[in-house]
């Protein structure tokens, strides 16, 4: 009673004040009676005081309810709403409101806004329970869904819909299709939610939904993509036919729809994709880059590879969704970010992947439960492709205020990330890890170093010794990690097993901690046959000190006594004995059962019968290893970014990612007949004007001119320039992603790790110019250059521009594709034997791997050349040459085949070999120099050792060398990376190669096209780069064309075979461009291709560089007239 | 798609929920207490959980969880986000997002919540839309709601909702028009024992505050802006644009918000702006550490470090510290075995030091690892990447702004191993 009264008495005050208007400071003092009301009586609430701070106290308190039932029923609507809040307060807290209904529902004609809101918050919650008097409120909402108002009409349908009352399902139905067909976007929305909301309450409405679906996919409004998505994919994810019509708009439609609609229309449209369109893929060779290697010995296979490439043309369709989505990763929301990562990941073409990389890594920056969700996914990403996420290794590098598993997760990349290039950078992080305070993650870290030590044979050996070294340690998890680790590597390895073993017996008597010494007595033991000599020592030992151990320790020595005594009975008869004597009266009672059970087993006597006989088979069974693998191996079974990807479990409601299909299904099923151009649009000066050029690139015969062209391509020259570029370029995309994956197997990627791992000693010397240089971007100024393009030409020429677009893009596609990926490949590698094994090996008095907590700190040696290695990887991505105008970049070559030239036969290199090509990469050690590989075989039957260059002729000549090799194998062979500085001049370097015993002179002459490094440049600017270099800087020829030549593509192949050029977009589709710079000078050469009648051609050259220019007319006139 | 919400502070309680379809029983929380009981400290939950019949997503932050339910497939990012944005919103209404707070104001947050989500799929999460809706809470508003009977609940459509720029409220009035931007750049770096970096990189963020009548059409232009290497936008920021010639064009949302984010490429030699020696032993007998730490000026382009603070996170048998500082105070947390030394400014002719002994648990094992030392840091007027804003121009007002930039470099993750 007492309460009640304080409760009025509070409510009083409060009346008073509103009537009253009291001030601000009253209102103050009103609270305040009140709280000390409320000190008083306990029980009782503090009404007075406002909702928020009342509810808590009354809901255990049935009268209260009452009271607010009286508050309801009032006719003062700030009473009302006061009340109101009260309630809603309890539905939060979640107590239950139920019994107010009939008080609540009265209220729901209310003009008050608020009142009204709250009251719809009430019915939505309870609806469900008291049907009956919930279908009191309905008239109210069908006559709000006839309101003016579009915003009434939207909250209407979302109450009504919301209202899970089995009864009202044709009133909803009703509704939702009325809705469906409203003027406002927003209620179209709502109704798409709506949809959703009334399939999970009766799913027997499902063919009238998927009508309601089909008609609101057709809208063309960004508000409703989005939900109507939703919907589909809730109610009916196998209907893609309904998405046919509807799929060009929602691509187009994309980068305005909210970033939540986002996430569902990438989801959806990744699942469209895998069914519609073939893989981009190449057959087989999905994720395993070994089969391509088989292509690339010689030139004649060459063909045959892009005869095959020429046969898939993406289709225009799959293009444009992944050029739309390309924009979103640069959203701030990681949801889409992720979807849009995974779209690629699923859809993209193999070296356009990389794109995401970026944007992934960035997420690490986010949240700690995005870098959770986004390194889970980085982690089954790094597993197919290292080469992704391989430049970013430092990202996933651990800081002790991680939390475990974000560590455990950038461990798990860091593992799948580690080659033989960077193991040594990675082994000394690990170092740090090892003795981190977080033992669980010290203990992933020993396994993490196991792994390391099987997947790379190279530091087997120092991981295990480093491992060995932790078997001191103090805890017991990372002894007891350790030593089933080591268990691992000796069971792969058994000639080595003496070795360590004797070392672990050596480091015994240090050793305290029980479980290291009974986990080495374990290994004693099992390989006790490989140490004949240490094992009964050991075991002499123990049995003196039996006493003292821990139990744990002792079944082990029992274990040990029992294996020796089968194996080596004769020296260890009487100590077996001695210890199972020693046993049988220990105070453990399951010390005293294993030395019983162990006494029946070995020794033989009348009791133990058949079991005796097999003693040996029972206790010397071969023990299968534990495996060491990533625990993200098969997680690419679920699409990435799904919560089955995440809990690794198929969820309910997950959508399996169709396989390609092997034939395109029908692509004319996406064309519609009228593409109006989007509404929505805001009067937005600049953003309209890019979104017009958008627009009439797609429009829709446009669309089918394109399909011609790209049917075309291959035997003629088309007449639409605009429809021929396009798929030319997109066809030339893949035939030089082809011939650059070519290359790359056959010989760049192994370099590649070469150039690592020379860079680490060169990196003493090149520090300093390492760092002077500047870095500059390459990929996105191309970009953006193409983009302004398509700016200035946008109105006039649309199509043109828009194509120029997209063969730029592929262009610097594949560019950044050339640059992280090979490091992937070469990890495949595994014949050649290349020199960072040798490197390895020959630091390891170093000790890379310095895990002994005893010692001081490691030498400060190590660490820097890690830096410096780093900023040498971060050199291949960016450089810059400073005189060049920001328009021209130098780009990384568009492929033409790689020939081979024999540097030294192995006749007179007395069974050393050597070949060398051209990578057409940007010199590692010196802008100016000229990349060149060389293999090098051994076809003797010995071993050739100290394999390096000697003197060189003229001397003066600036040659990178590569670093002596300690030893050749007979039949290896190491592919070498040099750098010649040959000036600009044809003239041969020659230079000795050396072995330890003899010394060959060699020389290698470049062609005149290898010592340019193509660039990329705008249309315009070509030719205002080319009204510079007339008179006698021009060099020109008409030349006849051999037919097979005629096409557009056939002459880019040719001239890129010839020189190391870059392709120039062209709206002429008579004249082709072509424009590189000299390696050594940077002097511009432009090369221009006029097409006459006949079959000839005005053959242009301007440079600078006179004397190059002629060789190079030479050359290419050479080249352009053989078929 | 979302299912229910369940706010639980860090004891455990569950202190509101809210269903956007059925509801769902309290008890499918246990499954989640029981991973909290499970992970010690409340940052190793693991975010992600799996139940017989339904999946829990879970965000924490500012020591509260955020823990909703799914019951079906669903990018778990897409939850995450929306999470964190709940946070957001609680965070941009009321000042801060706390247990207290969110409890004071449970009407409001539940109000809010409802036009969040509508039937688990997100509605509406433009601040400047849900501002528009439900307005938020000032004392000014709250008297006068109680004078008039006026409510915090907007009473006509959000037209931001409507139009193709949702970010933007319409109608927007100020006498003052005024436009700043914030650079604030965030070193991230690791150094090794001997202070040679082992990673640095540079994270920025433009933080923006736009309060401009009508409908401005800003740009922003950089005089460097290929240091720009990977960035994230505002949706209100053209991509094509950006593209295509390295400018921000925008027309912004009202208020505060962030523009972009962004990564300087890495190729570029970040320059850290102090070093830090540093000593730290323990004694193999004796139990006993000993600590000796430095800080100096590096590379600080000639402004002065501030707020510059120390933290290390003992090991767990460090009982106490007693240590001297040379400048500012250090605190050693028992409970926690944090020490944290606050410096403040660094005058780079007195360097700063702390040292002293560290004493150790009797008997128990020397700590196997050194702790590592946090440092934060603040360095007013200057982008450490030298990034620079060239101009800022407003098109489609006639008015004229007044605009202003501001620079701020701070230390992020920035971690001294030892």
């Amino acid at each position: 009673m007492n309460s009640l009264q304080v409760e009025r008495g509070a409510e009083d005050v409060y009346l008073s004040r509103m009537s009253t208007g009291a001030s601000y400071n009253d209102q103050g003092g009103a609270e305040a009676a009140v709280e000390a009301g409320q000190e008083s009586t306990p029980t009782s609430s503090g009404a007075g005081a406002g909702a928020g701070a009342a509810f808590g106290l009354f809901s255990t308190d049935f009268k209260k309810n009452e009271d607010l039932k009286e508050m309801l029923e009032s006719n003062k609507e700030s009473l009302k709403l006061e009340a109101m809040k009260r309630v809603v307060g309890l539905i939060a807290k979640g107590k239950n409101a139920s019994e107010l209904f009939p008080a609540v529902v009265k209220n729901v004609a209310n003009k008050n806004i608020e009142l009204k809101k709250l009251v719809y918050v009430y019915l939505v919650r309870y609806a469900e329970e008291q049907q009956d008097l919930a279908l009191l409120s309905i008239s109210t909402f069908q006559r709000a869904l006839k309101d003016p108002n579009q915003f009434i009409r939207a909250s209407a349908l979302r109450v009504l819909s919301s209202i899970r009352v089995p009864i009202i399902v044709p009133i909803m139905m009703l509704a939702i299709k009325e809705s469906a067909a409203d003027m406002s976007p927003y209620v179209r929305k709502t109704s798409a939610h709506a949809i959703q909301k009334l399939y999970s309450l009766d799913p027997d409405q499902k063919e009238q939904l998927i009508e309601v679906i089909e008609k609101l996919l057709k809208d063309k409004s960004t508000l409703v993509a989005g939900s109507v998505v939703m919907a589909f994919e809730e109610v009916c994810p196998d209907r893609i036919d309904l998405i046919h019509k509807n799929y060009r708009k929602l691509c187009n439609l994309l980068v305005d729809v909210e970033e939540w609609g986002q996430v569902v229309i990438i989801s959806m449209l990744t699942r469209y994709a895998r069914t519609q369109f073939i893989s981009p893929w190449k057959e087989g060779a999905m994720f395993d880059e070994n089969n391509e290697k088989a292509f690339y010995d010689s030139d004649s296979e060459e063909k045959k590879d892009q005869m095959e490439a020429k046969t898939y043309i993406m289709d225009p369709d799959h293009r444009l969704l992944l050029r739309n989505t390309k924009p979103l990763l640069q959203s701030r929301n990681t949801a889409v970010v992720m979807s849009v990562a995974q779209l690629y990941w699923h859809l993209a073409p193999k070296h356009e992947v990389t794109i995401v990389t970026k944007s992934l890594v960035r997420l690490l920056r986010s949240h700690r439960e995005v870098q959770y969700i986004v390194l889970q996914n980085i982690a089954t990403m790094s597993i197919q492709r290292k080469g992704m996420f391989e430049p970013f290794m430092k990202s996933f590098y651990v800081r002790s205020t991680d939390s475990t598993h974000i560590k455990t997760l950038k461990l798990e990349i860091l593992t799948n990330l580690a080659n033989e290039a960077n193991i040594s950078t990675i082994l000394r992080e690990f170092q740090t890890y090892v003795k981190s305070q977080d033992k669980a993650f010290a203990a992933a870290t020993i396994q993490a170093i196991g792994r390391c030590a099987t997947n790379i044979s190279e530091v087997t050996d120092t991981c295990l010794n480093g491992l060995v070294l932790l078997l001191s340690n103090r805890d017991e998890t990372v002894v007891a990690e350790s030593v089933v680790v080591i268990k691992k590597l000796l069971q792969t390895q058994p000639t080595q097993h003496s070795e360590i073993i004797k070392h672990m017996a050596k480091l015994f008597d240090n050793i305290t901690v029980p479980m290291a010494r009974a986990s080495i007595l374990w290994l004693m033991g099992e390989y006790c046959e490989r140490v004949p000599k240490i094992a009964p020592d050991v075991l002499r030992k123990m049995a003196k000190t039996f006493t003292a151990e821990e139990d744990i320790v002792k079944l082990q020595i029992v274990n040990l006594a029992a294996k020796l005594y089968l194996t080596n009975s004769k020296q260890t008869k009487l100590l077996t004995q001695y210890i199972l004597n020693l046993g049988k009266y220990d105070q453990n009672y399951d010390i005293r059962d294993r030395t019983r059970f162990i006494r029946q087993l070995i020794v033989p006597s009348e009791k133990s019968g058949a079991l005796n006989k097999y003693a040996r088979r029972i206790l010397l069974a071969p023990k299968p290893a534990p495996v060491l693998e990533s625990a993200f191996k098969d997680r690419d079974r679920y699409q990435l970014g799904t919560l089955s990807h995440s809990l690794n479990t198929k969820a309910s409601g997950y959508q399996e990612l169709s396989d390609w299909p092997a034939v395109a299904p029908d692509q004319s099923v996406r064309n519609v007949e009228v593409i109006e151009p989007v509404k929505e649009w805001a009067p937005l000066v600049g953003k309209a004007k890019q979104r017009k050029s958008d627009e009439k690139f797609y429009s829709d015969e446009e669309e089918e001119k394109e399909e011609e062209g790209s049917d075309s391509s291959g035997s003629e020259d088309s007449s639409s320039s605009s429809s021929s570029s396009e798929s030319g370029s997109e066809s030339e995309e893949e035939s030089s992603e082809e011939s650059e994956k070519t290359s790359s197997d056959s010989g760049k990627s192994s370099s590649g790790s070469e150039q690592e791992s020379s860079s680490e000693s060169e990196s003493q010397q090149k520090k300093k110019k390492k760092t002077k240089k500047a870095p500059q971007k390459k990929s996105k100024p191309a970009a953006a250059d193409s983009d302004s393009d398509e700016n200035g030409n946008g109105p006039v020429a649309p199509a043109s521009s828009s194509s120029a677009d997209s063969s730029s893009a592929s262009e610097t596609d594949s560019e950044d594709d050339s640059d992280s990926d090979s490091p992937a490949v070469q990890k495949k590698k595994s014949d050649v034997k290349s020199k960072p094994k040798v490197e390895v090996k020959s630091k390891k008095e170093v000790s890379l791997l310095d895990l002994d907590d005893f010692s001081p700190a490691p030498t400060t040696k190590a660490p820097k050349s890690a830096v410096l290695s780093s900023s040498l990887l971060s050199d291949l991505e960016g450089l810059s040459l400073s005189n060049v105008s920001p328009a021209i970049q130098v780009t990384t070559p568009s492929f033409g085949p790689v020939k081979t030239y024999e540097l030294l036969h192995h006749m007179t290199g007395k069974g050393l070999s050597a070949k060398y090509h051209f990578p057409r990469q940007p010199c590692l050690y010196q802008p100016s120099m000229v990349a060149v590989q060389v293999v090098l075989t051994n076809s003797s039957d010995h071993s050739l050792e100290e394999i390096h260059i000697g003197d060189r002729n003229p001397a003066s000549l600036n040659l990178h060398c590569f670093n002596t090799i300690e030893r050749l194998e007979p039949e290896a062979s190491v592919t070498v990376s040099m750098g010649i500085d040959f000036s600009d001049s044809t003239q041969a370097a020659n230079f000795q190669l050396c072995t330890k015993d003899d010394q060959f002179s060699v020389s290698i002459q470049p062609a005149v096209g290898e010592l340019f490094m193509p660039i990329t440049m705008t249309e315009q600017d070509f030719s205002k780069e080319q009204g510079k270099l007339l008179g006698m800087n021009e060099t020109s020829e008409t030349i006849a064309m051999a037919t097979a030549n005629t096409s557009s593509q056939a002459i880019s192949k040719q001239v890129l075979s010839v020189a190391n050029v870059g392709v120039v977009s062209s709206t002429q589709n008579n004249i082709h461009r072509f424009a590189g710079r000299t390696v050594s000078s940077g002097a511009l050469v432009l090369v221009s291709l006029e097409m006459k009648e006949s079959s000839s051609a005005l053959l242009t050259i301007n440079t600078e560089k006179s004397v190059m220019a002629s060789m190079l007319l030479r050359d290419l006139k050479q080249a352009l007239a053989q078929a | 798609m979302i299912h229910s919400l369940f706010l639980i502070n860090h004891s455990g309680d569950i202190f509101l929920e809210k269903h956007w379809k059925s509801v769902i029983g309290r008890s499918v929380c246990d499954y989640f207490f029981e991973a909290k009981e499970k992970a010690v400290q409340p940052e190793n939950v693991p975010p992600v959980l799996q139940t017989p019949h339904h999946y829990l997503i879970s965000v924490y932050r500012d020591k509260l969880f955020f823990l909703s339910v799914v019951q079906t497939e669903v990018p778990p990012l897409f939850v995450i986000e929306f999470l964190h944005r709940v946070a957001d919103t609680v965070q941009d209404y009321f000042g801060e997002c706390s247990e207290g707070v969110i409890k004071d104001n449970v009407v409001t947050v539940y109000e809010l919540l409802e036009e969040m989500l509508d039937n688990g799929f997100p509605l509406a999460t433009e601040s400047n839309v849900l501002k528009e809706m439900i307005r938020p809470p000032t004392i000014l508003r709250s008297v006068v709601n109680t004078l008039t009977g006026g409510s915090n609940v907007g009473d006509t459509l959000p037209t931001g909702q409507l139009s193709s720029i949702p970010w933007r409220r319409a109608g927007v009035k100020y006498t003052n028009n005024e436009a700043y931007f914030d650079v604030i750049e965030e070193i991230d770096a690791i150094l090794d024992k001997s202070g040679t970096t082992v990673f640095a990189e540079i994270q920025g963020v433009i933080e923006a505050c736009v309060r401009l009548t009508g409908m401005p059409d800003l740009t922003l232009s950089f005089m460097n802006p290929r240091l720009l290497d990977d960035m994230s936008f505002h949706p209100c920021v053209r991509f094509k644009r950006w593209e295509s010639e390295r400018i921000l064009s925008f027309i912004p949302p009202d208020g505060n918000f962030t523009l972009m984010t962004y990564h300087v490429s890495s190729q570029n030699v970040v320059a850290l702006p102090v070093y830090v020696k540093q000593n730290i032993s323990f004694l193999e007998t004796g139990s006993c550490g000993r600590l000796d730490i430095t800080i100096g000026p590096k590379q600080t382009m000639g402004k002065t470090v501030e707020g510059l603070t120390v933290t290390v996170h003992m090991p767990k048998t460090v009982l106490s510290a007693n240590l001297t500082a040379t400048q500012g105070n250090y605190t050693y947390n028992l409970a926690t075995k944090v020490l944290v030394w606050d410096i403040g400014k660094l005058n780079p002719q007195k360097l700063p030091n702390l040292r002293g002994s560290l004493s150790l648990q009797a008997g128990a094992p020397r700590p196997e690892e050194n702790p590592a030392l946090d440092i934060t840091l603040k360095i007013q007027q200057l982008a450490i990447s030298g990034l620079k804003v060239s101009r800022l121009d407003m098109y489609g007002e006639k008015y004229k702004p007044f605009k202003g930039v501001k620079y701020l470099t701070k230390a992020g993750k920035f971690q001294v191993r030892t």
